[in-house]
Order: C-alpha cells, then sequence, then structure tokens
C-alpha cells in the first residue's frame, strides 16, 4: 500500500471530505495560504478558496464559537487551534456550550464539528507550546476526544470524526507529523470509541496514546528479543472509551502498563487503572497496575530536560521488564 | 430611520407618530398584550419561587419587556435568535408557546428542554431560537457562526444576538464583533444595557457613556435607543437587520433599560438606592406604549387579564405534566 505522511493523511482526510460535502468549511489561524503552522491544510485554499478555508483572527474563542454556530445550523466545521496549547482560550466555548447544548436543549439539537488541534512536546518550544491537555476534555460529558497514533488512523479518524454528530476534539501530535505509514487513496472510516490491538502478545499489556504507541511498538521490538511478548492496546478514541478490548487483554496477560505524555497526575492513565482494578480484570492481575506520565513539571525548553520530561522508549523498555519479572 | 444617527453619541430618538402609523394600532395593541403576557409569566415565576415551587434560581426582566418585545417585532419568520440568561422575555417574544416555556420553567418533560435546561437554557431549535444562555456572553461567539452559516448558505437570514451591558466586557464580545465584522455577517449585537451587570455598576465597568460607542472599534455601525421605549428598540433593531440583509454586516444597537427586581434570588440589592428603581418603574415601558396609544383604563385592564389567562392556561398545562423520568437521565449528551 501507499506510504504517507501523518500530517498528509490529514489533509487527505479533509480534502477528501470537503470534496464530498459541501457543508464541511476549515476555519482557523494561518491555515489558508501559509497553509496551516504544521502544514495540514497547505494548498487546500487554493482548492477551495477562501471561503471554505476560512482564516481568522487570533481568536481561539471565536474560532470555537463560529464552529458551535455553524454546527447548529447545518454545517459541519473543522477547526484548528494552531498549537493545543490555545484551547484553553476556547474552553468556554467548548465545555460550557458546544459540549451542553444538546443535552441543555433536551436532545433536540447537535452539534456536529471538529476541532484539530497539535499536542504534546519534543520540538523545543518551552512550556506554552507543548501541553498534552487532552484529559481536560475527558471529563466533559457531551464531547468525544480522539487521538490518532498512525497515519492510516489520523485519515480514517478524521473523515469519521467531521461525520459523526458531536463535537469531536481531534489530538493529533507534532512529533507523529513527519512519520510515514501505509493510508489508501480511498475513503474510509475508522470508527471511533473502537480501541485497537496493535500488536499481539501475551506476557504483558501495554495501554498507550497517541506518539507514545509508537515509543512503545519500538520498545516491543526490543522486549521481543528478550522473550517478552507485549500487547499493545491504543484506545484511539479516549471518550467515549471502548474499554473491552483493554480489560480482556490484562484478562489474558496479568500485568498492564499504562503509557502517555501528559502528566502523569489525573492523567487518562488514572482512568484506565481504574476501570481495570473496578472490573473482574482485577483478579487476573499478577502485579500492581502501572503507569508512565509526564513528569510533574510543565514542559522545559532545554533539550536533555525535555527529552526527560515525558516518557522515552527506555522509560517503557525499564518499566516493561520489570512487570515482566514482576519487579513491581 | 436614517443610519447617519447610528455614529452619534446621542440617544436615537425615534419619530413615533410615523412608526404608530406605519405599524398601525391593532398589531402594536398585540406588543402591549405581548409586553403583558411577559410581566405576568415573570410575576408568576416570581410567585412560585416566593412559594418554594421552584427549583433553582431565574432572573427575571421585569421593566425590560420592550426591549424583548421591539426586537422580536423588528424579525422576520426565518431568523435566528441567540439570548441571554435574563431571557424568559425574548422567549416568548420570539413565539413560543407558553405553555411549553411554563412546563420547562418547572422542570417538566413537557417542557421546551424536556426540563433538562430550566430558566437560563430555554431553547426551540424548530423555531431557530437558539438558546438562552447560562454563560454571560456566551451566545456572542456562537453568532459568528450563525452568522457564517447564513452567509454560506446566501440566504437572507438574520441572527439577533441579545446579551447585557456585563458581556459587552468579555473578551468573546471582541473577538465575536470583529470577526462579524470583517466578515459583514448578518448578525445585530443587541446589548440590553439594564445598567447592572449584577451588583457592578455600568458607571463602574464602562469609562465610556454609551456602550454603542464601541461599535467604531469594529468599523460597525453603533446607535443608543431608550429601551423602554419599544418603538425606538424596533426601528433601531429593523434598521440593523436591513443592513444585514443587505450584506452589509453587523450593528451593535444598545436599549438603555432598567431591571426592577434583583438579579436573582439572592439579591437585596445593596448596589442601589429604592428611589432610583421607583424612578425607573415611573417609567414602565408597557404603560409607556399603552399612553402613545391612547388606550384606555377599561382597555389596558382588559389586556391585563388576557395576559393573566395566558399565564394561568400555561400554569395548569405545566402543573399536569409529568416531570422526566428517571430512566432518561442519561439520554441526550451525545447524538
Amino acid at each position: 500500500m501507499r506510504e504517507i505522511t501523518y500530517v498528509e493523511a490529514i489533509r487527505e482526510a479533509l480534502f477528501q471530505k470537503m470534496s464530498e460535502d459541501e457543508t464541511v468549511f476549515l476555519i482557523g489561524e494561518d491555515i489558508g495560504v501559509y497553509g496551516g503552522a504544521f502544514g495540514a491544510t497547505a494548498g487546500l485554499i487554493q482548492q477551495f478558496g477562501e471561503e471554505r478555508v476560512m482564516d481568522t483572527p487570533i481568536s481561539e474563542a471565536g474560532i470555537a464559537g463560529a464552529c458551535i454556530g455553524a454546527a447548529l445550523t447545518g454545517f459541519r466545521p473543522v477547526g484548528e487551534i494552531q498549537f493545543m496549547d490555545f484551547v484553553t482560550l476556547s474552553m468556554e466555548q467548548l465545555v460550557l456550550q458546544a459540549a451542553k447544548i444538546r443535552f441543555m436543549f433536551g436532545g433536540k439539537a447537535k452539534v456536529p464539528f471538529v476541532l484539530r488541534m497539535p499536542g504534546g512536546s519534543g520540538t523545543g518550544a518551552a512550556a506554552q507550546h507543548s501541553e498534552s491537555l487532552e484529559n481536560w476534555f475527558v471529563h466533559v460529558p457531551g464531547l468525544k476526544v480522539v487521538m490518532p497514533s498512525t497515519p492510516y488512523d489520523a485519515k480514517g479518524l478524521l473523515i469519521a470524526s467531521i461525520e459523526d454528530d458531536n463535537p469531536v476534539i481531534f489530538v493529533e501530535h507534532k512529533l507523529l507529523y513527519k512519520i510515514k505509514g501505509p493510508v489508501p487513496e480511498e475513503m474510509y472510516r475508522v470508527p471511533l470509541s473502537k480501541s485497537q490491538v496493535v500488536r499481539p502478545g501475551k506476557d504483558l499489556t501495554i495501554v498507550a496514546t497517541s506518539i507514545m504507541v509508537q515509543r512503545a511498538l519500538q520498545a516491543a521490538e526490543t522486549l521481543a528479543q528478550e522473550g517478552i511478548e507485549a500487547e499493545i492496546i491504543d484506545p484511539r478514541t479516549l471518550r467515549p472509551l471502548d474499554d473491552e478490548p483493554i480489560l480482556e487483554s490484562v484478562v489474558k496477560t496479568g500485568k498492564v502498563l499504562i503509557v502517555h505524555e501528559a502528566v502523569k497526575m489525573a492523567g487518562f492513565g488514572g482512568e484506565i487503572a481504574a476501570r481495570i482494578a473496578e472490573s473482574s480484570a482485577f483478579d487476573y492481575l499478577e502485579a500492581p497496575i502501572r503507569r508512565l506520565g509526564g513528569l510533574d513539571i510543565p514542559i522545559p525548553y532545554n533539550r536533555k530536560l525535555e527529552y526527560h520530561a515525558v516518557p522515552q522508549v527506555e522509560n517503557i523498555l525499564e518499566e516493561a521488564r520489570n512487570l515482566a519479572a514482576l519487579k513491581v | 430611520m436614517d443610519e447617519t444617527a447610528f455614529v452619534e453619541t446621542e440617544i436615537y430618538q425615534p419619530n413615533h407618530e410615523q412608526l404608530i402609523e406605519a405599524l398601525g394600532k391593532p398589531r402594536l395593541r398585540e406588543w402591549v398584550l405581548q409586553m403583558n403576557i411577559i410581566r405576568a409569566f415573570e410575576e408568576k415565576a416570581e410567585d412560585l419561587f416566593a412559594r418554594g415551587l421552584v427549583h433553582g434560581t431565574m432572573h427575571l426582566s421585569i421593566g425590560q419587556e420592550a426591549v424583548a418585545v421591539g426586537a422580536s417585532a423588528a424579525m422576520e419568520e426565518d431568523d435566528y435568535l441567540l439570548n441571554h440568561h435574563r431571557g424568559h422575555g425574548h422567549c416568548l417574544a420570539w413565539g413560543s408557546d407558553v405553555r411549553l416555556m411554563m412546563a420547562e420553567f418547572l422542570g417538566k418533560e413537557t417542557g421546551y428542554c424536556r426540563g433538562r435546561g430550566g430558566s437560563m437554557h430555554i431553547a426551540n431549535v424548530e423555531m431557530n431560537n437558539l438558546g438562552a444562555n447560562g454563560i454571560v456572553g456566551g451566545g456572542i461567539p456562537i453568532s459568528v457562526g450563525v452568522g457564517l452559516s447564513i452567509k454560506k448558505r446566501k440566504t437572507k437570514q438574520v441572527c439577533l444576538t441579545i446579551f447585557g451591558d456585563g458581556a459587552a466586557n468579555i473578551g468573546g464580545f471582541h473577538e465575536s464583533l470583529n470577526m462579524a465584522s470583517i466578515w459583514d455577517l448578518p448578525v445585530i449585537y443587541l446589548c440590553e444595557n439594564n445598567q447592572y451587570a449584577m451588583s457592578m455598576a455600568m458607571q463602574k465597568a464602562f469609562n465610556i457613556r454609551y456602550i454603542s460607542q464601541r461599535a467604531c472599534a469594529y468599523g460597525i455601525p453603533g446607535v443608543t435607543v431608550d429601551g423602554n421605549d419599544v418603538l425606538a428598540v424596533y426601528d433601531a433593531v429593523r434598521t440593523a437587520g436591513e443592513r444585514a440583509r443587505r450584506g452589509e454586516g453587523p450593528t451593535l444597537v444598545e436599549a438603555i433599560t432598567y431591571r426592577w427586581k434583583g438579579h436573582s434570588k439572592s439579591d437585596r440589592q445593596a448596589y442601589r438606592t429604592r428611589d432610583e428603581v421607583k424612578e425607573w418603574q415611573a417609567r414602565d415601558p408597557i404603560h409607556r406604549l399603552a399612553h402613545l396609544l391612547k388606550l384606555s383604563e377599561a382597555e389596558y385592564e382588559e389586556i391585563v387579564k388576557q395576559a393573566q389567562a395566558v399565564i394561568e392556561d400555561a400554569l395548569a398545562f405545566a402543573n399536569a405534566s409529568p416531570e422526566p423520568d428517571l430512566s432518561t437521565i442519561l439520554e441526550g449528551v451525545y447524538a
């Protein structure tokens, strides 16, 4: 199959949905001639014109509000927040309006839009351009939270998100934009709320999100050479969460490591751990549930400090080896 | 109304005789009735509240009825409405079913929002009423999207966005009016200035005399009207609507009015004097229109009774309606 990058997969999804559905339009900062800060929308303004690829002033609340209002009245907007950090300026509109409108109106309205945003560290952009805030949204009923880890999922999940009738927070990762992978040329959907076993294994379960799926896969190669077969599960949609494959895997392996980039404290891993602990899978655990997440600090600028602020392949390896050997 | 009036920093004075002539007395008599229905609804709400029959809180717009009725009357049938937490009046003036509103107020399954929204969140998407809002200024950014949607669909619709003086100081006001202006969106920004953001007096919260002066910062027309003069509100909103329908973009209309009651149920009103309240009660917007129409006392009393009957009927409907069933508690979160 043809291989393209994660950011190309996103662009292709946008292109194909916009070609097919006139109610889809893009709105965000520098997404037109500039092509988006990370190039996700490059060339689209030439294809669709500035009425469907709308550059906005620096107005994150306005972008979110524009998505909500247009979605309420028949459109399927796709907004871009240039860096996930800046979504803090949209929070009222997303949390108090988008997430609640349908419920507050007695189920008589729908708000179908996608808000794309790149999260994550590793670019040397320091504390205000490196956030991983997905769990803020995971805590809000009415929103969906999607985090693709591969080019294939990026395209299929984005198409499914645009077609979904709910507000979807679509979290991309800056370091994933350039990774390549097989992506079909035709349109396809990766269903929301379907966790995926991305690597089968019998010795321990690794639940990872976004870029940590890639790091877990790398770690698993090394572990395999040591005779440890890790099963890796990517939830892909964090809310609403499909936890069945995770629980089934834990029953099989008896050991689980949860890895995400976001700060470990009150992170998504806590929810996964709790679901395992609350379920019958708990009885099958042979070791404590382990979590790896970002350190309890803002992302530092210095390259070495930044590298060590979030889980890396070697951290996953170490944790996985200890778990497999029941040394935890 | 001449748009040149919109750049003046004086309160716009409409030509009452001309407007009465153009609108006709039967229609204006309907406005007197509508304003009385709003007042009767709110007096009933207050009464139910005082007797402990309502759950939660509410925000009464008694004294502000002319803004709701004048603005709604200036709109066309398929226009959109976004309004604010003190919104019973706007919703009623928009043509909503009083029974379904009262049912929502009482948290009943038959209410507009199946009892999930309540006083602060009444919406009726079927009538393009996109909802009142519990967040001050929360609807203002949404108006940008509604305006965009209208523009993309190339219809002649307009989005009426009503917010209070307090909302004119949130960041979203600035972002939204600017976006609406640069894209010439068909939105009317109607600032219902009742002079207090909860307890914060307008004079303390702004260093300008009229909120409409802010329009010049966005390159759009701004006008201030007497919000207790229903004809002035109508005239300004109508003119703003015509501009929007011509594709020329948004207008900021400020209607200065006054809320007779406290902010919500907990307000002891220590921030204003009784005399000030009395002074504004003497400028009752409903009496003013009745006076302009030269309605006799008997005619007026008849209208008041008619309004009260509408409310009693709505209350009977709401009281007889079922509560939401507990088994439905999870419904409506996702489509």
